[in-house]
């Protein structure tokens, strides 16, 4: 095992300057290659130097990927990378942190975790990696996982209902909320580029394809001979369009979306227009709920919001409390406001 | 600072000096016996006696009025020598209505002083609490002296024409009974008086009406001769130097906060509520000026990876809980412990087992934090032995974790997080700097995250956003050096060997054990914790006996301090006494096969009586 090398990398950096000297080990044809390959390659666009990136990670399969990454990195435990990125962030505010995790070590295991850093809107970046399995502990239904899923514990089936990531996100009312794919390198790229652009915290959902466990399981959405009728690229102010040369759209039928004709110029007014501003989390919400196979499945970032992060909060409070205190005497700490005299 | 203020008293009559005096307020949790306790215990400290108190309240936090789990007590010693317990029996009981006489009165000397509020004493009160008839009225006290009182009337009387409700007035009468106590035992007033006027400034009516109820408790005392003799108890001979009151849990976070201002460091404190560690969060929480920072975390779990968090970060990472929060936090200590972080865990130990008796004291988690692992996962443990000592251990807890990268229990305990005494303050200049280094990259130079300092045998504290010491850790086990990924066999023991060396070690870094009394003998008492006092008195109360043995505590469990060995050999036999079942005992018994050593176990969420400790040295000696 050779050492790292410590020169550090010029800038701007290569994506290989983020690779580790480590031997990457899933499986092949794992959607985490495309995955970490991203990642590599996003973060050379940006000007932030190298040591300030830390990726924090649970465990499962894709929580190996710090090990990958040749940045600052911690392996943590299962479910709990949102509490380790959270004390870290409490005590640095100058660093990219990004919380790597899965389905089941996001959702099932290290759920709490997850809704409270969300709603704290601590300023992480989170990529909840979805494969709908269990993959490292040999294939389990996850939480995530649809209702009859055939797995070594689901024998017959799994009567689970599954938990919609998004809507756990939305429900904990993160400031930043998107969903992307393993395949399409591009998009992924896009919405790390958000992630990281966004104040707060970030949330992102990547649909990704175990090969060995749970093979195409969302190939009927994005497949390739799918995508085009099953996948919505989601453009800020613009409709919800898809379909063959963009043919159909999304439009409101009381609180329920429903595929109207784009063309149609009846139709055309009344078609819904995205706009991730929006303060309340209901139109979020109902994009969430447009699953396969009754609806076409959105991509895209779903809500990107501002409001106050924590540590920003915690660090004005410390401000405040420095204005309006003085810097702490210890003297006057340790004496409290009573003390008496024993003379010798 | 206040100095004593001596008043000159117009009436004295019957003055009888006393040694030392054990008081007990008891009332319902709403009737502010914690409160009437603690300034009771303030103008005690000012008038310059040495002391120790003990709340002892309930868990529900307002249990139905007038009912057994309502009653609420406080239990104060003071006395003319040095002392560290809050006494085994009491010399005065105030009761404030049937229920509390209830609880209490089997903590009560045989011929103790019992102050009743008598108005209390009504029908209702009497079902609720399960008298069957009136104990005021039969010899159920025949072996007591009983005063009674009708405070609730008296105290009406005293605040007619105050513009307050009939409730506002009857919550006067705990300051009505803490008069009557502060005339039993010729104290001044003007403690008290200055307290209640800073508290209630916002409401003048409440400052008139409640410093005219303690005059008048102290003025009725005087005056009627209900009580039949004033007592001194003469004043102790402290050593010299500048004192405050101090509990277990202020002591600390004041210690915490010590520690990061002497390491220059940011204080991470990451907690979940749960009794009884709460108030270090919320001590913790008003310092932000101090550089504190404080997450109240979703669980217990959470608490411990945000404290992991903060301390790769380079912060002082520090975690408190009690029992039942340290099992949650076992996983995530036995990351700290792979990926050799300095952590420090409080553990204010409670009842247990599972959630047992919160507001109760006991010494149940030793076997726990030392053991309760996945893994070969060894842990600094120490513990404080009396309330103001955790300051003092609160400082060590973050040295050792610092200077030898590796998490710390702490293990305090109920008990001693809410006594209080005097504790004699520390000098700044006397405390030492706590040395941090936090290496920087060197030009050709090869950075190993798991390389080892050759004394301590501690790995670097290298810290994210350092340019050039770019490296992964983690739970997974770790390649010598480099700290990567291995699962290489001989690998995997050198590194458990290395991590038990490295806590081992600390004993190079502690004082060595202490002994009192004389050096080799018959019998050594060997404590560790909150026993402390109790062992201290019991030994004090043997010597008036012509009983001479040996006592040395324990503050530092893991490691032991290096003379432990020789220590244990001088002695024909050792007794342990622990607030359990023999955890200590076990690890001794462990580490020093051939030791004689016997325990003395208790667990019925009570500290030791010294009286207790006495008895068992008698049964071996």
């Amino acid at each position: 095992m050779s050492p790292e090398v410590l020169t550090p990398a010029p800038m701007p950096y290569q994506k290989a300057d983020f690779e580790s000297n480590q031997e990457v080990r899933w499986c092949p044809g794992c959607g985490d290659y495309s995955i970490l390959a991203t990642m590599q390659r996003t973060l050379t666009k940006f000007t932030r130097p190298k040591h300030e990136y830390v990726f924090i990670s649970g465990i499962g399969c894709s929580s190996r990927f710090p090990y990958y990454m040749n940045t600052y990195g911690f392996h943590t435990i299962h479910g709990r990378a949102p509490t380790i990125a959270s004390g870290l962030r409490c005590v640095n505010p100058n660093l990219s942190i990004w919380v790597i995790t899965g389905d089941g070590d996001g959702l099932s295991i290290g759920g709490n975790h997850l809704i409270h850093c969300m709603r704290r809107n601590i300023n992480l970046n989170i990529l909840l990696v979805n494969n709908e399995i269990y993959g490292l502990t040999k294939g389990q239904y996850s939480p995530t996982s649809r209702v009859g899923t055939v797995t070594k514990s689901s024998p017959l089936g799994s009567i689970d209902y599954p938990l919609n990531a998004l809507c756990v996100a939305i429900a904990s009312e993160a400031t930043f909320i998107a969903r992307t794919l393993d395949s399409d390198p591009n998009h992924m790229s896009m919405i790390m580029e958000r992630a990281e652009n966004h104040k707060g915290v970030s949330f992102v959902e990547i649909l990704q394809n175990c090969i060995i466990f749970n093979d195409k399981v969302h190939g009927p959405v994005v497949g390739r001979e799918n995508r085009e009728e099953r996948m919505i690229y989601l453009e800020h102010g613009k409709p919800l369009s898809f379909g063959k040369g963009k043919s159909k759209a999304i439009r409101l039928n009381g609180l329920h979306a429903e595929i109207a004709d784009a063309n149609d110029p009846d139709a055309r007014e009344h078609l819904l227009i995205h706009n991730e501003k929006d303060a309340t989390p209901n139109y979020a919400y109902l994009l969430t709920q447009m699953t396969h196979p009754e609806m076409p499945v959105p991509f895209g970032v779903f809500r990107d919001i501002d409001r106050p992060t924590y540590d920003e909060l915690m660090l004005g409070q410390e401000k405040a409390a420095l204005e309006a205190r003085g810097k702490g005497d210890l003297k006057k700490l340790i004496y409290g406001s009573n003390t008496w005299e024993v003379k010798a | 600072m206040t100095t004593q203020n001596e008043t000159e008293k117009t009436t004295v009559r019957h003055i009888q000096e006393l040694a030392a005096i054990t008081v007990r307020f008891a009332g319902d949790s709403g009737d502010g016996m914690q409160l009437t306790g603690d300034q009771f215990t303030d103008t005690t400290a000012m008038m310059g006696n040495d002391f120790a108190t003990f709340p002892d309240y309930p868990a529900e936090i307002r249990a139905p009025v007038g009912t057994l789990p309502g009653v609420s007590s406080f239990q104060i010693q003071f006395s003319k020598s040095i002392i560290f317990t809050p006494g085994d029996m009491s010399d005065v009981l105030v009761a404030m209505n049937p229920a509390a006489l209830k609880v209490n009165l089997s903590n009560i000397k045989k011929n103790g002083l019992i102050i009743v509020n008598s108005d209390a004493f009504n029908d209702n009160n009497l079902r609720k609490s399960a008298w069957k008839v009136n104990p005021l009225l039969d010899e159920t006290l025949k072996d007591f002296q009983v005063i009674k009182v009708p405070l609730s009337e008296l105290t009406k009387n005293a605040l007619k024409g105050h513009p307050l409700k009939l409730t506002e007035v009857d919550r006067c009468k705990n300051f009505f009974a803490l008069g009557m106590l502060f005339w039993l035992y010729d104290r001044v007033l003007d403690h008290t008086v200055d307290w209640i006027t800073k508290k209630f400034a916002k409401k003048p009516e409440m400052v008139n009406a409640n410093i005219a109820a303690l005059k008048a408790g102290y003025n009725y005392a005087d005056i009627t001769e209900t009580l039949p003799t004033q007592y001194r108890i003469p004043k102790t001979k402290m050593e010299p130097g500048i004192y405050r009151k101090i509990s277990g849990n202020e002591a600390t976070a004041i210690g915490l906060i010590t520690a990061a201002q002497l390491a220059g460091k940011t204080l991470f404190y990451g907690s979940y509520p749960i009794t009884p560690a709460s108030n270090i969060l919320h001590d913790l929480a008003r310092y932000k000026n101090f550089g504190v920072r404080t997450f109240q975390a979703e669980d217990e779990i959470s608490a411990m990876g945000s404290t992991i968090g903060a301390a790769f970060g380079g912060a002082i990472g520090v975690t408190g809980t009690s029992g039942p929060g340290i099992c949650l936090k076992a996983e995530a200590l036995g990351l700290a412990v792979m990926a050799e972080l300095p952590v420090i865990v409080i553990d204010v130990q409670r009842g247990g087992p599972s959630t047992g008796m919160p507001t109760k004291t006991e010494q149940t988690d030793l076997l726990q934090v030392m053991f309760g692992r996945n893994g070969e996962s060894p842990v600094a443990v120490i513990a404080p032995k009396t309330p103001s000592d955790c300051f003092a251990m609160a400082v060590e807890a973050v040295r050792i974790a610092l200077t030898h990268m590796t998490p710390v229990v702490f293990l305090s305990e109920g008990y001693l997080a809410n006594a209080a005494e005097p504790w004699k303050l520390p000098k700044l200049e006397d405390l030492p700097k706590i040395e941090i280094k936090h290496p920087v990259a060197e030009e050709g130079k090869t950075f190993y995250p798991y390389s080892r300092d050759e004394k301590t045998l501690a790995r670097p504290w290298a810290l994210p956003g350092t340019p050039g010491l770019e490296h992964r850790i983690g739970g997974l086990s770790k390649a010598d050096l480099t700290g990567n990924v291995s699962y290489d066999p001989e690998n995997n023991q050198k590194m458990i060997n290395l991590r038990a060396e490295k806590v081992a070690r600390i004993a190079n870094d502690i004082p060595e054990l202490e002994i009192r009394g004389p050096e080799k003998g018959k019998l050594l008492i060997l404590g560790w914790g909150g026993t402390f006092g109790a062992i201290f008195q019991g030994m004090e109360e043997l010597a008036t006996q012509g009983i001479v043995v040996s006592h040395a505590h324990l503050n530092y469990i893991n490691p032991f301090p290096r003379n432990l060995g020789k220590v244990l050999s001088s002695f024909e036999q050792i007794l342990i006494p622990e607030l359990n079942m023999g955890h200590l005992l076990m690890l001794i018994r462990n580490a020093y096969p051939g030791v004689n050593a016997v325990g003395l176990h208790k667990v019925k969420g009570l500290p030791f009586f010294g009286a207790e400790i006495t008895a068992r040295v008698k049964e071996l000696v």
